[in-house]
């Protein structure tokens, strides 16, 4: 099989390049089951140079999304049967490369946190836990499953043309996650934080985020809701 | 990267909600003359002066045209938003903006009651 793959050591060199590598595999019989992770690292023994984060190689840790055939993925969890050759593969798009396929997520992860990730509670804790119904609990699905890979956010044009100022969809499905919550007291105060030109409505909904998502999650859909619930204190 | 970020304009959610308002607007007036046009046979200048001498035309004419500017500010300043960063150059162009937009509504009404 026949790799493409961005090259870029800023201690080294002047400007990225592409460098192609070849595998004695073939993406139908010998590969089966095999994910392109297991191509990447054979590839690393070849050539001890390449850089690339990598951890859980199953899909939870998020580790390991790049750009692959231009398209933003997991390498863990994209079966080699699925790629076309040669496989091209560069780092996320719109963030700086630190190395090779290792960008610098800062940029993303101030705008996680800028959303207050986590359960905002006066109340004094129970004895055991804040409890919520069925129903309650459900409505949390399909946001909690988030693994914060980055994929979406770099692939929205909204993030490339203004990170430091658009949350980007990984954030907002966040925030949604955290407004959607029962058991969270600072409703308001999020939307607050959200009715702004940048921060939440730089969205144009071309659902490039529901496109890529490995965990096929839908944080257009939050997003929808986000304005919905906006709507409806206004109306 | 940025470290001091200039957020918090609290007027997302009005101007998304006008753009979504307006566009319903212009596509229900669109649909309405596109109908009263093909009904026509003979499409004629008497056809068309006695279609804009009645009041409800050139009301709903002049509303699709305002919905249509207001609707096109929204838009622009979105595209100006995310390709043109220096404040100082985003003010001009917004300025001139509604300027033009100002003399469109005011040279719409002229055309639709023939000051």
């Amino acid at each position: 099989m026949k790799f493409r793959i961005y090259r870029y050591n800023p201690d080294k060199d002047t400007a990225p390049y592409m460098q192609d590598y070849e595998l004695d595999i073939r993406p139908d019989d010998s590969t089966q089951g095999k994910m392109l992770l297991d191509a990447l690292l054979l590839i690393k023994q070849q050539d001890d140079s390449l850089s690339l984060r990598k951890s859980c190689r199953e899909g939870v840790c998020g580790s390991d999304a790049m750009n692959i055939n231009g398209r933003n993925g997991l390498a863990c969890i994209t079966p080699l049967s699925s790629l076309k050759e040669p496989v091209e593969l560069r780092p996320l798009p719109g963030l700086p490369v630190i190395r090779d396929l290792i960008v610098d997520m800062t940029q993303f992860f101030k705008q996680y946190h800028s959303v207050k990730p986590y359960l905002i509670n006066n109340d004094p804790p129970p004895e055991t836990e804040r409890l919520q119904s069925p129903d309650q609990r459900a409505h949390l699905n399909g946001l909690y499953e988030c693994i914060l890979c980055g994929c979406c956010t770099t692939a929205c044009p909204s993030f490339w043309w203004n990170p430091d100022k658009f949350v980007g969809p990984a954030g907002l499905l966040q925030a949604y996650r955290f407004i959607a919550d029962t058991r969270d007291q600072a409703t308001s105060e999020r939307l607050d934080d959200l009715e702004d030109p940048y921060r939440l409505f730089r969205c144009h909904t071309i659902m490039n985020c529901v496109d890529v998502c490995p965990k096929e999650l839908n944080p257009t859909e939050a997003i929808g809701k986000i304005k919905d619930m906006m709507v409806k204190r206004i109306v | 990267m940025v470290n001091r970020v200039v957020v918090g304009a609290h007027y997302g959610l009005r101007d998304w909600l006008i753009q979504r308002i307006t566009a319903v607007l212009m596509a229900l007036y669109c649909v309405a003359l596109a109908g009263y046009l093909l009904m026509q046979p003979y499409l004629d200048y008497d056809v068309w002066t006695a279609l804009f001498s009645s009041l409800a035309v050139r009301t709903f004419s002049l509303l699709f045209l305002l919905s249509l500017f207001y609707h096109a500010w929204v838009g622009i300043r979105d595209i100006v938003m995310d390709y043109v960063k220096p404040a100082s150059v985003r003010l001009v162009i917004h300025v001139l903006v509604i300027l033009a937009l100002l003399l469109y509504s005011i040279w719409s009404v002229q055309i639709l009651w023939g000051f």
